[in-house]
Formats: C-alpha cells, sequence, structure tokens
C-alpha cells in the first residue's frame, strides 16, 4: 500500500500495488490471445476485464474467421489479401494486411489445436463458408474463405482461449475497470490505474508492458448492435495519455437494426422479399436504387433510409425510423425460413411481421478507427523523427487498434481474424521487450494521482445534471449528426452538440456515492470515454471530405486518392493531423488502386 | 439467504452480472432486473441467479427460444423474462 498524496475527505487515500511483466486490459479473443501468448513464455500477465472475461464481446461474433486454406475453394493468401486491400478502399495498410492474409491459417490451426471445435468437412478437414467480398484469382469466381465453429465462432474461441489461460496461469482482475493507463516524464507506459467494481477500492497494476484490448465504442450511436460493454474505455485512456486516435470517421453501420434497440435484422429478410417503406408507405428504395431496390449495397440503403427520417417521411410518433415490411410474404415462409427474425422481432419491437412491419433504422456495428498500431502490436505516434514512433511499453490489438488493416471498411470474417493475428504479433513483441526491459521503471505518485483525480471527480456530492439522460441525448446527437447521413453543416452542428455536451458532463454529479457494486460510478466513467472519442468520430468525419468506405458524405460522393489517401490523426486537444497509408507490403508488389466495385 | 437479494448491493451486482457480450442479453436481462426482479419469490431468485452463470451463448439460445431449459425452476424464470420482454411498455 502507499500513499497517493489523493485526499479523500479528511484522510488521505492510500492504494493498493500489484506488479507484472505484462498488463493486458480487456478480455475479448485478442487480449486472451495475447496473455495466452505471453503466459506460455513465462511472462507473469494480468488480464483487466470489467465483466467476466467469457462475457466479453467477442461472444456475438457469430460468422467465422477468414483464412486462406483452400479446403473448399481454390485460395491463397494473395487472393485474401487483394480482397482485403480492395474491401478498405484502399485505406488498410498493406503491411499489415499481407501479415495477416499470410498469418491466418497458422493462427486457425494453432485454435484448431487449441480445442476450438471447427465445423469440418466430410473429409476430416476444416469447413469454410462463402461471404460477401472473398474472391478467386483477384476478384474473380466466389471464394469460401470462412471458417466456423458452428454459429458460435466467437463463442467458442472465447471459452477455448479462457480455459487455456486458466492452465497456463494467466492472473485475471475480473471485475475490475480500468481507469488511465500510468505515463512516466520519459514517456514509459507503466500500467494502469483500476477500479474493483466489488469494493470500489482502485488499485495500481505495474507492468512493464501494457496491451489495451478493450474492443470497439459501438455504444457511441443510439442505434447499435453492441453490447453495453463496449464504450471504447482503452481507446479513451489512449487519447488522454497523449495517443492520436486515426481514423475514427469509419464506422460501419448496416441499415436494418430493430428502431432504438439496435438488434440486427439481416439482408436475409430483403432476400426473401422483404421491402422498406415510409410514412406515406411508399416503398421508397425505388427511389434511390432504381433496379437493386431492397437489394442495393448497404450503404445505399442506410442512407436512403435515414434521408427518408430526415425529410420527415420518416413513421412512429417521433418519426424517426421506417418500416420493414413482410407480412406479404405469408406466414408460411416467414414461420419456416425466418424464425430467428420473427423472435427478434416480437420481443425487441413487440410485432409480429406475420402481422405488422418491423421498425427499423441504420444500426452502428464495427469501429474501423482506433488506437494507432504498427503490426507489432506497438502504439505508434507522430515525434520528431516520424510519423510512427513507438510508445515505450504501449500496445494495442483488435477493435480498438487501427493497425490498419480494415481502412475504411471491415470485411466479414477478418475482424475474428485481426484480434487473433495481432494479439499474438503483439504478444510476441513484447516477449522481445521484456528481454531488453528486466525491471520495472520507478512509478511517480504524480502519475497515479493524475489518474486517481479522474475517480475522485465521481465522488462530489451535490446537485448536477443525470449522466444516463446525458447519454442518451449524447447517442442521439450522434445517430443524428454523425450517423450514415454526413455533409458539412450537419457535422458541424453535431461537433458543436458533443462539445456542449462533453462540458456539461463536467457538471454531472451521481446520487449514489456508496462504494460497493456502484454501477452508476462505473457508467459515468464509460460516458466521459464515450463522449471523448464521440468528439474525435465526428471531428474526423467533418475533416474528410470525400466519400470512401463506410464514411459517406452527400456534399463530396466521390472518393478523392490525390487528397485523401491518408489516415486521420485526432488528438486530445481538437488538433488534427494526417499520415500516409502504407502502400508497399512486405513481400509482394503493391495493390493499385481501383474503383470499389463489386 | 433471504436477505442476501434483498439490499442494493445485491441488486448491484446482479446487474453487473447483466452486463453480457450480446446486446439482445443486456437487454432482456436488464429489463427483468428493473422491471420484473422484485416480484420473485426466492427459489425464482435463486434460479435467475443461476441462470446469469450460464455461458452466453447458452443463454441466448434458452432466452431466445432456440433451446428449452430441462429444470423447471431455470424454465420458470426465462418464461418470465420473455413475459416482461415482450410486454409492449418500451
Amino acid at each position: 500500500m502507499v500513499n497517493t498524496g489523493v485526499v479523500d475527505g479528511d484522510t488521505e487515500m492510500t492504494v493498493t500495488r500489484r506488479k507484472f511483466d505484462a498488463l493486458i486490459i480487456g478480455a475479448g479473443g485478442g487480449g486472451l490471445r495475447a496473455a495466452l501468448q505471453l503466459a506460455r513464455a513465462d511472462a507473469k500477465v494480468a488480464v483487466v476485464s470489467k465483466v467476466f472475461p467469457t462475457r466479453s464481446h467477442t461472444v456475438a461474433a457469430q460468422g467465422g474467421v477468414n483464412a486462406a486454406l483452400a479446403n473448399v475453394s481454390p485460395d491463397n493468401w494473395h487472393f485474401h489479401m487483394f480482397d482485403t486491400v480492395k474491401g478498405s478502399d484502399y485505406l488498410g495498410d498493406q503491411d499489415a494486411i499481407e501479415y495477416m492474409c499470410r498469418s491466418a491459417p497458422k493462427v486457425v490451426y494453432e485454435l484448431d489445436h487449441f480445442g476450438v471445435p471447427f465445423s469440418r468437412r466430410e473429409d476430416g478437414n476444416i469447413y469454410q463458408r462463402a461471404f460477401g467480398g472473398q474472391s478467386q484469382d483477384y476478384g474473380g469466381e466466389q471464394a469460401a474463405r470462412t471458417c466456423a465453429a458452428a454459429d458460435r465462432t466467437g463463442h467458442a474461441i472465447l471459452h477455448t482461449l479462457y480455459q487455456q489461460n486458466i492452465s497456463a496461469r494467466t492472473h485475471f482482475f475480473d471485475e475490475f475497470f480500468a481507469i488511465d493507463l500510468i505515463k512516466d516524464k520519459e514517456g514509459y507506459i507503466l500500467g494502469a490505474l483500476a477500479l474493483e467494481i466489488e469494493t470500489g477500492e482502485p488499485i495500481v497494476i505495474e507492468a512493464k508492458t501494457t496491451l489495451i484490448a478493450t474492443g470497439g465504442a459501438g455504444q457511441l450511436f443510439r442505434t447499435c448492435t453492441n453490447a453495453l460493454i463496449n464504450t471504447g474505455d482503452g481507446m479513451a485512456m489512449a487519447l488522454r495519455a497523449g495517443v492520436p486516435l486515426q481514423d475514427m470517421e469509419f464506422f460501419q453501420f448496416h441499415p436494418t437494426g430493430i428502431a432504438g434497440k439496435g438488434i440486427l435484422i439481416t439482408e436475409g429478410v430483403r432476400g426473401e422479399g422483404g421491402y422498406l417503406v415510409n410514412a406515406d408507405g411508399e416503398r421508397f428504395m425505388e427511389r434511390y436504387a432504381p433496379r437493386a431496390k431492397d437489394l442495393a449495397s448497404r450503404d445505399i440503403v442506410s442512407r436512403a433510409i435515414a434521408i427518408e427520417v430526415r425529410e420527415g417521411r420518416g413513421c412512429g410518433p417521433d418519426k424517426d425510423y421506417v418500416y420493414l415490411k413482410l407480412d406479404h410474404i405469408g406466414a408460411d415462409i416467414i414461420k419456416k425460413r425466418l424464425p430467428g427474425i420473427r423472435d427478434s422481432a416480437i420481443t425487441f419491437a413487440h410485432v409480429d411481421p406475420i402481422e405488422s412491419p418491423i421498425p427499423v433504422y441504420p444500426t452502428a456495428h464495427y469501429t474501423m478507427g482506433g488506437i494507432p498500431t504498427n503490426r507489432h502490436g506497438q502504439v505508434v505516434v507522430p515525434e520528431k523523427e516520424g510519423p510512427e514512433e513507438p510508445v515505450p511499453g504501449l500496445y494495442a490489438a483488435g477493435e480498438c487498434a487501427c493497425v490498419s488493416v480494415h481502412g475504411a471498411n471491415r470485411l466479414g470474417g477478418n475482424s475474428l481474424l485481426d484480434i487473433l493475428v495481432f494479439g499474438r504479433a503483439a504478444a510476441n513483441h513484447i516477449i522481445e521487450y521484456l528481454n531488453e526491459h528486466r525491471y520495472h521503471r520507478q512509478v511517480d505518485d504524480d502519475a497515479i494521482d493524475r489518474a486517481m483525480a479522474r475517480l475522485a471527480r465521481w465522488d462530489k456530492g451535490g446537485d448536477g445534471e443525470s449522466v444516463p439522460a446525458l447519454r442518451a441525448e449524447f447517442r442521439k446527437v450522434m445517430e443524428d449528426h454523425c450517423g450514415v447521413f454526413r455533409e458539412h453543416e450537419h457535422l458541424s452542428t453535431g461537433l458543436e452538440k458533443v462539445h456542449v455536451l462533453r462540458q456539461r458532463l463536467q457538471h454531472a454529479r451521481i446520487k449514489d456515492q456508496s462504494r460497493v457494486f456502484n454501477t452508476a460510478r462505473i457508467e459515468a466513467l464509460e460516458l466521459e470515454n464515450l463522449m471523448d472519442i464521440g468528439i474525435a468520430t465526428v471531428a474526423s468525419a467533418l475533416a474528410r471530405t470525400e466519400s470512401r468506405g463506410a464514411h459517406s458524405r452527400v456534399d463530396y460522393s466521390e472518393r478523392d486518392d490525390n487528397n485523401w489517401l491518408r489516415h486521420s490523426l485526432y488528438f486530445e486537444d481538437g488538433r488534427l493531423d494526417y499520415k500516409p497509408v502504407r502502400i508497399k507490403p512486405i513481400t509482394v508488389a503493391p495493390f493499385p488502386l481501383k474503383p470499389r466495385v463489386y | 439467504m433471504a436477505e442476501k437479494y434483498s439490499n442494493q448491493y445485491s441488486k448491484d451486482r446482479l446487474l453487473w452480472s447483466c452486463r453480457r457480450g450480446m446486446l439482445e442479453l443486456d437487454l432482456l436481462l436488464k429489463d427483468f432486473i428493473l422491471e420484473g426482479y422484485d416480484s420473485l419469490q426466492l427459489s425464482d431468485r435463486k434460479a435467475f441467479e443461476t441462470l446469469l452463470e450460464y455461458p452466453d451463448a447458452v443463454l441466448f439460445d434458452l432466452l431466445m427460444g432456440k433451446s428449452i431449459a430441462a429444470d423447471q425452476g431455470i424454465a420458470s424464470v426465462i418464461k418470465k423474462i420473455r413475459s416482461i420482454a415482450t410486454s409492449a411498455t418500451s
């Protein structure tokens, strides 16, 4: 126990300290894959997770993991690389993409050996299913590249990695919330301050290396598919530690989420003949995509819905959604082919699609941007020596990171691959770093006090605005101003609004001042994180005057490679900087720029 | 054991246990804690706590009606959770 100097009432608080070789913040697939690699190399590893590890959002990944195994169709990593570069709308870094696609078979076979029950072919090889965006021969015939464990791939990976970590003696801090990174005067990251949710007690976890693996930030938007835990905590911690956030304007949306809830209604519904209507009962997709209509690409359908709502043709009392109509398909077909969708609609929208249309709105799904890293998982920032200087002791992997393999848009099946490849790569680099840095650096109390101050702020009593109300208002502003409909005036107004909300949050108070399982305090800390990265998202989207991948501007509708083939970097002080895309792969020739047409 | 379930500490703990890896579970469980939990008998409260120990994928299948719980107590709680979810209050 050390005296931190932070005064709590009349007594100075003391904080427990623990020391590890590596601290991993986040216990999804990326964090657990890294932890396992480190624990097996005899590093002393701690994993901090705000929920029980197997309740991390990786569990929601049902699709699978891409690897060019060629078990079902002719395939190799070059084709996978081409598809990923094209899918990224050429914003992905081609060295990182090559590394990921070449590593993919190895990480899948490793998982197989760890015990992940991949679905099999009759010949015993791993079965692979076809997903959109997968091709043979650089854009030719459909490829089948996705390895899956039935429809529970994320669940199977997460549980397998957790059990392997228990066997390897990884130390878990379950239900601990990471507050902030601890950084010394020379810029080394030396661990983090965390809060034990059960007791409300802070703890300093000193570590020679820290890996952020906290996942995405879908909770930025009112309508999202992400679990409540996805509040971008690691991204906000990095931002506060002086690390810029990269490419935050790129956020993947799905056109049809249940309005106000976010639960995904798959394209399969429209494939079976379902269609969208506005408040006038008009089948409006005929105006936006006369040929493809309701089966147009995701971004076109998403933007059409947003425009209908924006122009006053939305449905419901607040005119803030459209309807997905299925009743004409017939009860038999709905029951036979869409039973899961029917159950979701009944459960979450309180409508039976056999009789009534489902209220839908575009739902935020995946954060392409995040903490900038190189392909070794090292967090990199612009310094005097160049645009990508490593922050000593700090790593990031998975959806919270921007390595950048997804660029402006992520392909299905590449997110699980990302967490596995770069969780593993980061761990390998950490092992090298630990060999060269054998001793803990001194942690000054000043560094801890800065993190403690963030915690102490919510101990202030008195009256103030409600955190849940501010959260709801913020998420609505994000959805209205920085969702799928983006143009200058709208984004500018949105940026002003989120800044005002961030100011108002300074004056918010929580009524419950207890220490034990004070979930109100955790939600307040989460909202601070969300607002910080929300500002980064809107500011980056406002500045990028082109349309590329998931970032679609109605006032700049074309991709602009002359001016915008570069990564955005948003700093905590509001400054924006840019760095070039790494278009040179490791061993092969670069894929030249082409229009992204499917 | 009754006291364990009757104070705010336990309810806050349960509320945090309802933070899951899937949005569907978050919504179903949180609504149930806020709207249905207080009226449960002790046996149902114990069954609910047992249910929260299930892996997310198993819980999802049970709550979305894709599988059926063999245990009568668990099945009873699942029915109550679904009843709250499908009542048109939000």
